[in-house]
């Protein structure tokens, strides 16, 4: 295809200014939680205290007597099918019979102020019988069924090659703990009876699947549900599926008013889904000189008490579990399962980061086993352009797996620590000194599809206007496609002054009264949204030429639009002359090509759009008594096709590394008898400017054949090889000895310390 | 008002002025930071009596007009907002920051920010905006 150059101020390849920027650093931006409207009710959400439990009997009315509070709604109440779902509808709106979390939804009530609908919620009486849960995925299998059908939700198997006998063998057992997206704006919507149904203003990935989903459970006809976005504070995976959005609707389509709901941070922890705690077996075979021959994984995913994005996150984690490499036999068998924990779904890097935790810490493993640099062994093996994938699927379109690796791993290395408190592990707590740190350095190799996969029909929606204003060309461009802070309403702007070449384009807020956009999610928005408003500015852009042909009476071939006008050999005509006539409106769909399902037998087949690669390098200061880790450097090479944005890219890299070196060495949920211990910010920590290291980025662009402007997704692939590369570093500065005991993330100091104690 | 309301609730929900962010509601992400007499706290450990007779300062009063002040304006050009809901805190923090050091080194800027959470940007750009905002103001 050809590249389209950005001709025009602000187009497809500047480092543009966000639309959304100013109102944001003004604090004018309106995100859900800060919605307002004078006859609003406040909403709030009664919970489950146990993690398994029928429910005897649930009573509002004292929550009722109190003045000022004006509904107290149960499962009965709710009018259409009680259960929502991404893949799977199997999660009540709110609990009939029986409780299957810690935090599951059990009654709502609403109250004239927050504070009330909060004491409210505490004056409902709800009578349980606790039932025994099962909270070790390990026993699920063996367990009494939490749902119908049993507790598997998915197991897929990949076979591919006959597994040779190896020279070489390694065996490793390791283990993800459960990440939380701890978005900063917490869960909040408002709801607006309407004469015919109820608006809703929320913030989510995806307003179309939340419609679908709201319609079933209000028994509304989908276009009586009418979302529109608000400002979202952070997603990250975590508001793909409901959280608010049914609670606030019933509550206001009962009592014929505006109802606000929105969370604090403790109930956030418990109104998402997490990512999925993994446990994994591998072995990996591998020649004399370094060759992998086979790999056998043995992969579980913790699924929680709901389907949610379960099935999906197992067909990722089997997919991608022996990482960007070539590998002539695979013998992979993932399952998720239910259990009674908080339930899990998407997390950025979705089934991907775990899995990378497992097959780069066995790389390291095997690098070792071989007496061979762990950069060495994974240049031998790494994919390329024409290579197969495990699932027998050919990479097409560039793959520079080698050349990310080579780039972090010629970097110069940071120097070494200097005396300062603030650069060393513990911090200005003072507890270690530069003459007691170990230093390591690791690496981690990444792969992820971009875009749905495995057959979805995926497409984005966009319907672009031009008009005249003032004498001058405006483009406005309609998406139902979710800005979550990633940047997309900038480079629907951009894309739109390059096709168009204008300079005043307006993006309107995200709502369901245009076509399904696709979530906000897979790293694929730009890619589809991006796609789907150049295909409808390259329709606008062929209505202006056919316009201006007639009037200058010379063929459409034969003009050009540029500069605010259409151009022939001999005249030109304005932009807004041409549209003085009437607007200019197209809708455009765009797919990408189609994907097959895998083989359930042998999960072979091309599933996947596309893969995206990383290449991370960690350098670690550890205090081996101690167990402190201090990450000094993060460098990270990344092929992004083409930066639409460069500043919008490096902030996706800069970001996804933060959060994989939260999930390194500092973020857990952690549960006792699934209950979470630690829902709040002192207690689960994320990165601070003081823990997050210089980050050096490495973006390349290879143009994809198959995107528009040659893209491919960003969001994923920066945080994917992060926790591995962080976690082998961690192992490269205790040595080989205590190394060994290094299998978890996050690795803690106590884990840390206790490694190199007992080594 | 009731008993026990917080600064950051009186702002928000009474005064009409939801620029300072609810993100933890107990003090560890600073998206609530405003000035209270000229020093930045967290709006949300202050209980809302506290604040009788104060001057409080918030995002909302930290562009003259339609002119942005130079660190709101080195924030969207540094590419330091993305979904923005730490923003009106950091503004806050690093509009104080610059006031007590006009050029701060790095260690310095990570220090004073350390008390503000952000889940997006793993804060090089961040740190760019501080320096770019503490560049003009010389």
């Amino acid at each position: 295809m050809t590249m389209t150059q950005p001709l025009t101020a602000d187009g497809v390849g500047a480092s543009a200014r966000r639309p959304d920027a100013d109102a944001k650093v003004r604090g004018d931006f309106a995100y859900s939680s800060d919605l307002w409207h004078d006859a609003m009710a406040w909403g709030a959400t009664v919970r489950s205290p146990h993690p398994h439990a029928r429910v005897v009997s649930v009573d509002a009315s004292a929550a009722l007597a109190l003045p000022g509070v004006h509904a107290g709604l149960t499962a009965a109440d709710v009018p259409g099918v009680n259960r929502y779902g991404l893949e799977k509808r199997d999660q009540p709106v709110l609990a009939e019979d029986v409780v299957r979390y810690v935090g599951e939804p059990v009654a709502v009530v609403a109250a004239d102020t927050p504070e009330l609908a909060r004491r409210a919620a505490g004056l409902v009486e709800v009578a349980y019988e606790p039932l025994p849960a099962l909270t070790d995925p390990e026993r699920a299998l063996e367990s009494p069924a939490l749902h119908e059908g049993g507790n598997l939700v998915r197991h897929l198997r990949i076979r591919r090659g006959a597994l040779a006998r190896a020279d070489v063998v390694v065996t490793g057992e390791y283990e993800v703990g459960m990440q939380d997206q701890a978005f900063l704006g917490p869960e909040s919507c408002l709801a607006v009876p309407a004469e015919e149904g109820v608006e809703l203003y929320c913030s989510t990935q995806w307003l179309h699947i939340d419609q679908d989903q709201l319609a079933g459970c209000l028994a509304l006809p989908k276009e009586h549900v009418r979302l529109t976005l608000s400002g979202v504070g952070g997603a990250f995976g975590g508001r793909e599926d409901l959280s608010v959005q049914a609670h606030a609707c019933l509550l206001a389509l009962r009592l014929g008013r505006p109802v606000k709901m929105s969370y604090g941070r403790e109930e956030s922890f418990a109104g998402h889904v997490h990512r999925h705690p993994a446990r994994m077996r591998y072995e990996h075979g591998a020649t004399r000189d370094g060759r992998l021959l086979y790999v056998k994984a043995d992969i579980l995913l913790d699924g929680g008490a709901y389907a949610s994005t379960s099935a999906a996150v197992t067909g990722n984690a089997a997919c991608f579990a022996t990482g960007p490499y070539e590998v002539p036999a695979v013998e992979i068998d993932c399952r998720s399962v239910y259990t009674n924990n908080p339930p899990a779904g998407a997390m950025r890097g979705f089934g991907a980061v775990q899995v990378c935790f497992g097959h780069e810490s066995q790389m390291d493993k095997l690098a070792a086993a071989l007496g061979m640099d762990p950069v060495e062994l994974r240049l031998r093996n790494a994919v390329s352009t024409g290579s197969t994938m495990a699932t027998g699927q050919r990479v097409e379109g560039p793959a520079p797996v080698a050349e990310l690796l080579r780039r972090v791993a010629d970097r110069p290395l940071p120097p070494p620590a200097a005396d300062d408190p603030r650069l060393l592990p513990g911090g200005t707590s003072n507890s270690t000194r530069a003459d007691r740190l170990v230093r390591g350095v690791g690496y981690g190799l990444s792969v992820k599809n971009i875009c749905k996969s495995a057959g979805y029909d995926d497409y984005g929606t966009a319907r672009v206007r031009l008009f005249a204003h003032e004498g001058e060309a405006v483009a406005e461009v309609h998406t139902a496609a979710a800005e979550v802070g990633q940047g997309l309403v900038t480079v629907q702007a951009q894309i739109a002054r390059t096709e168009l070449e204008v300079a005043r384009v307006t993006i309107l807020p995200a709502d369901t009264e245009v076509g399904d956009a696709g979530t906000s999610s897979a790293s694929r928005q730009t890619w589809m949204s991006g796609g789907a408003v150049r295909a409808a500015c390259l329709a606008v852009r062929a209505r202006l030429l056919e316009r201006a042909a007639a009037l200058l009476g010379e063929p459409a071939g034969a003009l050009t639009i540029g500069g605010g006008a259409v151009t022939s050999s001999a005249r030109s005509i304005t932009l807004a002359e041409l549209l003085a006539e009437g607007d200019v409106d197209e809708t455009a769909v765009f797919r990408h090509r189609f994907t097959e399902a895998l083989d359930p037998e042998t999960g072979q087949g091309d599933a996947h759009v596309a893969y995206a690669f990383a290449a991370h390098r960690a350098v670690v200061d550890v205090d081996p008594e101690l167990g402190s880790v201090r990450v000094v450097e993060i460098a990270c090479a990344q092929d992004v096709g083409r930066a639409i944005n460069p500043v919008a890219v490096e902030g996706q890299m800069h970001g996804g590394i933060a959060q994989g070196l939260g999930l390194a060495v500092m973020e857990e949920i952690r549960l006792r008898d699934g209950r979470i211990l630690n829902p709040s910010f002192t207690d689960y920590l994320i990165p601070t400017t003081m823990d997050m290291p210089p980050t050096v980025l490495d973006i390349l662009e290879l143009p994809r054949p198959d995107s528009p402007y040659g893209l491919t997704g960003v969001g994923e692939p920066p945080l994917l090889s992060a926790p591995a590369a962080i976690a082998a570093a961690i192992r490269d500065a205790v040595g080989p000895a205590a190394a060994a005991a290094l299998d978890r993330i996050p690795m803690t100091p106590e884990a840390v310390a206790t490694a190199v104690l007992d080594a | 008002m009731e008993a026990g309301e917080s600064l950051l609730f009186l702002l928000r929900e009474r005064v009409g002025l939801p620029g300072s962010k609810n993100a933890c509601e107990q003090g560890e992400c600073g998206s609530c930071t405003v000035y209270l007499d000229g020093t930045p706290v967290c709006a949300c450990l202050v209980a809302a009596g506290q604040a009788q007779g104060c001057e409080v300062v918030t995002v909302e009063g930290l562009a003259d007009g339609d002119e942005l002040h130079p660190v709101q304006e080195a924030f969207v050009e540094a590419g330091a907002v993305q979904c923005g809901f730490c923003t009106p805190g950091l503004l806050v923090a690093v509009h104080d920051l610059l006031a007590r050091c006009d050029d701060p080194d790095e260690p310095q800027i990570r220090e004073a920010l350390a008390g503000n959470l952000c889940r997006c940007t793993g804060y090089e750009k961040i740190f760019d905006a501080v320096r770019l905002a503490a560049g003009r103001s010389r």
